[in-house]
This record gives structure tokens, sequence and C-alpha cells, in this order.
């Protein structure tokens, strides 16, 4: 065990599992040399060689189109997109190809990949370095979702989506890289995919929420706390395929619901979860569903701080579920 | 109004005469090869070549004439196109790698694929390896290395790169071919595939089948560059202009491409210059566009025609063998359309497979409630307007 960083977590689980796996090959923009511009892969090159971390021309289409074909050929390729905010000229690659391939061909190719990259707000990066954009990425069939919360999980989650045989998206909270510090298992740690876990056990009500909104979530909850109130906190891990049990059964113990998310509203996966819900357990609510989420327009510079979610916002939001 | 539409709006694409060399090849236009260029292949290899081309040809009649009676949904020929792909594809060694496009049907010929396979492609159904997930001629086969194809274009390229560089880092002598159209080569894909290949040293031969249309754009719409294979420069890797009506060159051309790939001296583009004689696909009416004289003049200019006249100058072509080999070719098809029509619909449970490699939850919930709710028609059966 040591304490680390999410960053250096997920250092830590690339490290340990290119040792593990020699089909694992790490590539991107500024990854190989500079060990990446969060640092996330420093060291891979000097200890693994450049063929297997290496920098790649400018050009998102390029990285994820030539990960797919290595992923094709037999490699277990873990490209990184620099933010999420670029990843669009790969988006054809990742929605057309790397999502469909098992499906269109019947099983006989796979597309076993982890795209890598550091999503959300909360370090002043304005519309283009920020953006939570993972509804996208829900919403195509053959794609895995995965946002971790905390250092151990990053690394056992990156560990079990480097060792999934299909694509993973693997989304980074960049706002918590260096302020989350928490033990981390050494050596081989593997969290699976599709099970979510609970952060903190209440009876009132559930709130749900991933990345970098656990941790405003869990100080909202020691707040509404003080005020007599007990919050279970449900972090999905795994968006899709999405582990609904463990949200239903919170739901129905609870009786309330409230989602958390920083991406835009409308669409949002917190919307997906709410469905759900509504669909499997509307029986055992005791007050109205909310969310609290970021707002539908483009993510602002100088206004992110009240653009995202904030312990008020939240307590807000969960103090509505208490009446109808 | 551009210099390649005529006064009653139609175009051509070939008005435009680009000035360089000459496109490499052997035949000449009656094909006599008195070039030294002559790669030299054997009787058997001569005849397998012409057997794959005559093939192609046959079975693309045969399913435009199923979808003329709309016993299959849609086809896309590759008329005049022949010498292009299978000629290009034969300079490979069987475990080589092909990513294809979607007009290279006769590679999966040459490679061996099964014709019923190919054909249960076209009808979608339970005999399919495709499992009817994808239109006709979507074809996919692991088993000879040639990739799942996909409608969206020029993805491809950048696949092909990155599956060189893979074979590269495993210390293997695969090569990689990969095949787009002129019109392929406007897509980003095109400019990150070739630029990585360049970068990277990547085993891959580049195949641009400059057909001079992409549906109903001429060629002068997709770039203003001389020719396509003058692009190659600007990725570092040589670039080879070849008679793509010429099965002789393009082989030729391709062999050396993927020698220097196979000896780790990188990739090359080589643009073969053709004509899609065809529609773009089954759902295309070039005479709305286009000129018939144009059309005309290069039907004339017919690859396997070309082929049959130097088969003869080599004494190899025989009336008979043209006679046995196309009955041969004739049952085998009418064998596999038969087997396929006698195949019922994948099962609407099958639909909810190959997500992922294991099910979820939540696509076994929607299978059994599509499978409870009873229905399993649907309301109404779609065309491809197209």
């Amino acid at each position: 065990m040591a304490v680390m960083t999410l960053l250096d977590a997920v250092n830590d689980g690339l490290k340990t599992e290119m040792a593990h796996d020699d089909r694992v090959v790490v590539f991107g923009e500024d990854v190989g040399k500079n060990g990446g511009v969060f640092r996330a892969t420093a060291g891979l090159q000097d200890e693994f060689g450049e063929a297997r971390c290496f920098d790649t021309p400018l050009s998102e289409c390029g990285i994820i189109g030539t990960a797919i074909g290595m992923a094709l050929y037999g490699l277990r390729p873990v490209p990184e997109i620099q933010f999420l905010d670029f990843i669009y000229p790969a988006f054809d690659q990742i929605v057309s190809e790397a999502a469909k391939m098992r499906y269109r061909s019947g099983g006989e190719y796979t597309c076993p990949m982890v795209i890598r990259s550091p999503y959300g707000g909360g370090i002043r990066g304005g519309h283009y370095h920020s953006q939570s954009s993972e509804a996208y990425f829900c919403h195509t069939p053959g794609l895995k979702v995965v946002i971790p919360s905390t250092p151990a999980d990053a690394k056992g989650l990156l560990t079990s989506a480097i060792r999934d045989e299909d694509p993973v998206m693997f989304l980074e909270p960049k706002k918590i890289y260096r302020t989350m510090k928490a033990e981390v298992p050494a050596g081989e740690h593997v969290v699976p995919l599709s099970k979510g876990r609970i952060v903190r056990e209440g009876s009132d009500c559930t709130v749900v929420a991933w990345g970098a909104m656990v941790e405003v979530c869990e100080k909202a909850a020691n707040e509404l706390a003080n005020r007599g109130k007990s919050i279970e906190i449900v972090d999905p891990r795994t968006l899709v395929p999405l582990d609904e049990n463990i949200i239903l059964e919170s739901v129905k113990k609870t009786g309330r619901l409230c989602t958390v998310y920083e991406a835009p509203k409308t669409g949002g996966f917190g919307s997906e979860i709410i469905a759900i819900v509504a669909a499997k357990a509307i029986e055992y609510l005791e007050g109205p569903i909310t969310r609290v989420t970021g707002f539908d327009t483009p993510f602002p510079y100088t206004l992110e701080g009240i653009y995202m979610p904030t312990v008020q916002r939240v307590v807000k939001g969960v103090e509505k579920t208490f009446s109808w | 109004m551009t210099k390649s539409s005529q006064s009653n709006g139609k175009r051509t694409a070939t008005a435009r005469r680009s000035s360089g060399d000459k496109p490499v090849s052997v035949m000449d236009a009656k094909g006599k090869s008195g070039r030294s260029n002559d790669p030299g292949l054997d009787k058997d290899e001569l005849l397998l070549l012409y057997r794959v081309m005559v093939m192609t040809r046959m079975m693309e009649e045969r399913a435009l004439n199923l979808q003329r009676q709309s016993r299959i949904g849609f086809y896309v020929p590759c008329t005049g196109q022949e010498a292009s792909h299978v000629g290009t594809a034969f300079a490979l060694r069987d475990s080589d790698w092909v990513f294809p496009a979607y007009r290279q049907p006769g590679i999966m010929l040459l490679r061996g694929a099964p014709t019923q396979q190919i054909v249960d492609e076209w009808y979608g159904n339970e005999g399919d390896l495709c499992k009817g997930r994808q239109m006709p001629v979507h074809n996919s086969f692991r088993a000879i290395n040639f990739v799942s194809i996909s409608s969206p274009i020029a993805t491809q390229l950048t696949q092909a790169t990155g599956a060189g560089i893979a074979a590269k880092y495993r210390g293997e002598d695969t090569v990689v071919m990969t095949y787009m159209g002129d019109g392929g080569t406007s897509e980003n894909d095109f400019h990150a595939g070739l630029n990585f290949a360049g970068v990277f040293n990547a085993p891959v031969v580049f195949v641009c089948e400059n057909n001079h249309w992409a549906i109903s754009v001429p060629l002068e719409r997709q770039t203003a560059s001389e020719t396509i294979a003058i692009k190659a420069e600007a990725y570092g890797m040589p670039g080879v202009r070849v008679d793509g009506n010429d099965v002789l060159a393009v082989y030729q051309v391709a062999k050396e491409a993927v020698q220097r790939a196979r000896q780790g001296k990188g990739p090359t583009l080589i643009e073969t210059v053709t004509y899609r004689v065809g529609p773009h696909s089954s759902s295309d009416d070039p005479t709305r566009y286009r000129e018939d004289s144009e059309v005309e003049a290069w039907r004339k200019r017919d690859p396997i025609e070309r082929f049959k006249a130097y088969l003869k100058t080599k004494r190899i072509w025989t009336q008979d063998l043209e006679d046995e080999m196309r009955a041969e070719i004739k049952t085998e098809i009418n064998d596999a359309v038969k087997q396929a029509e006698t195949k019922a619909n994948p099962s609407p449970a099958s639909m909810f497979d190959d997500v992922y490699r294991d099910m979820t939850s939540q696509l076994a919930e929607q299978r059994d409630e599509l499978l409870s709710s009873g229905q399993l028609g649907p309301d109404e059966e779609g065309a491809f307007p197209l």
C-alpha cells in the first residue's frame, strides 16, 4: 500500500499492467518523452522503451484509428487523448468503427482498447479543457464508459479496462488528479467493471455521482448530516454497462433520489439513471427525484465555480427530495 | 460552370489530362506485352487471375439482377475495376492483411472466401458470418485476414497503419494492403493514415483506385492535385501511378511495393488509374450526371477483355477453357443463391449478441422484453432509397 494521488495511481496502473502484458502499448501526443502534459505517463518510455510508449503526430483521428488497427492485429493499445474536449476528430473512429467492430463482424474481429482522457472542469480550462461529454459515449452501443473517483479505483478500474475485451472510454477527472490522495494497493490491483461502490451509507436519500462530483457530494452529505438527514452516496464507477442493482437497492432503502453530474443538464447521464429508477422503483419513492447539474451552456471560464455543482446546490437538490 | 461540365449539364471526369509520367503499364490496349516489365507469371497464376476477375464480374451481374428483382436489397458493383483490386491483392501472401473499402469483392474470391458465405451476406440470413447485421457487400473474413468492411469512407486507412505498426512491434514481416477510391483521398483518415504510416515507417501499401467518380462527384472536385500519386510526396513515401485496367501492371507495381514494405523500407501509395463503368451502387443512376460517351470510351478498355487478349497471345486462352470456366462459375453462383434463399433470417434474439463479449443485464432485459412482446415481425420493410 502507498498513499498517492489519482494521477500517480493512473501511472502506477499503466506501469503495472505494461509489465504484466507486453501487448499493452501506450501512445498519444506528448505522452512519450514528456510523460504527458499531466505527467500521467511519466517514466513509461524510459522503463519500457519507445516501441511501447511513444509520441504520435498531432491527430486524434490518427491516434484512435491506428489504435483500432493495433487492437485488431492483437495488441492492447491504450492511447491517450490529451483532453476529452479534443476527442471529436476521433469520434467517427470511436463510434463507427471501434464500437461496432465486434457486432458487425459477427464476433470475428474485436477491438480491445482503452482510450484514456482527462475530462471535466475545475482547472480554469474554459470551453475546450473542461467538457464532461461522457453522454455521447454512453449513448453508443458497444462502448464501455468508466470513470474513477478515487486513486485506488483509478488503478483498479484501469487494469480491468485494459484486460477487457471491448473498447473502453476511461475518463479521468482532472480536477482531482492531484488533490485526491489516498491509499492504493501495490502490485496487481483489479476493480471489476460494472460494479458500483457505496461511498457512504445512509438511510434518507440516495445521491448518485461519479468522478469529481463524488467529493462534492460527500461534503454536502456532511452538512446534511448536521441537519439530521442521512445521505447514501453511490458511485457507479462504470456508467456503461451500468450496475443498476446497487442504485435500485439503495433507492428502495432510502426512498429518495438525487443525481449529480457536472455535464450540461439536458441529456446528461444522470437523466438515464433517473429513468431507470422511475421504471423500476417508482413505488419506493417518498419524494420527487432531482438532479443537480451543469447548465445547458458551453463551459464558462470566469464563472466556472458557479457552473459546476457546488456543495450548496447539492444540499438544496437533496433537500427538495424531502417535500412534494 | 466548370470545365468538366457539358452544355447539357452532365459532367466528365477525365477531361483533364495530367502532365507528368504516363501511368505504368505492361500490356498495350490490345493485350500485347512486349514490355520488359512483364512480371512473368506462370500459366496457373495467369489463369487464376483471369478466373477471379471473370467470377467477380459474373457474381456482380447476378447480384444486380437479384437486386432488381428485390431478392437482395442492395449491391455495389465494381465493373471495370476488376484488374485494379485483384491484381494488387495478388501480390500478397496469405498471412498479409487486407483492409478493403467496399468495392473490392474480387479480393475475397482471390483469397478463398467461400462463395456461399459471400452470398449469404447479401441476404443477411442465418448463414451469414456477420449475422445479418450489415447491408450487402459489407463482408468480413477473419480466416483470410480480410478486415470487416464499413460504410464510412477511408476509416480503414488509419486502421491499416495501426495494424502495420503492430506487426512491426511484434517483429513480424506482415504487409498490410488497404484500398480507397479517389473520393477517399479527401477524407481526414487519408491524411492521418498516410501521415502516420510515413512517420512510423509502417509496412502498408495504400492502393487508391482512382475510378474518377465519387457517386456523382468527379475527380476534379476531389482534388486540385495533378494526380493522386503525387500526394505521396507530402507523406514521405513513394507514389506510383499505374494503368488500373492492366492487371499485370498493377500486380507488378504492387509486388514492388509489398517487397519494399516487407524489407522494412516503409509504405507506398499506389494510384490505379481506372474507371467506374457502372453505377456507384444499385441505388445510383449515373445517366443523371455523367456523359455516356465517357463511359463507352472506358467500356472499350475493359480489363477482362484486355487480359483475355494477352492470354490469347500467350496461347493460354481457348474458347473451350472460357466456356468451361464460365459454366463452372455459373453453377457455383446458382447453387449459392439457391442455398441462401432457403435460409431463414437470423433469430431476433441474436440481435442482442456481440455488442460486447459478455451479455449485459440491460441487453438481456431488452431481449427478453422483445421476445415476450409477440412483436417479432416489423410493421413494414424498409428499402434503401439512395
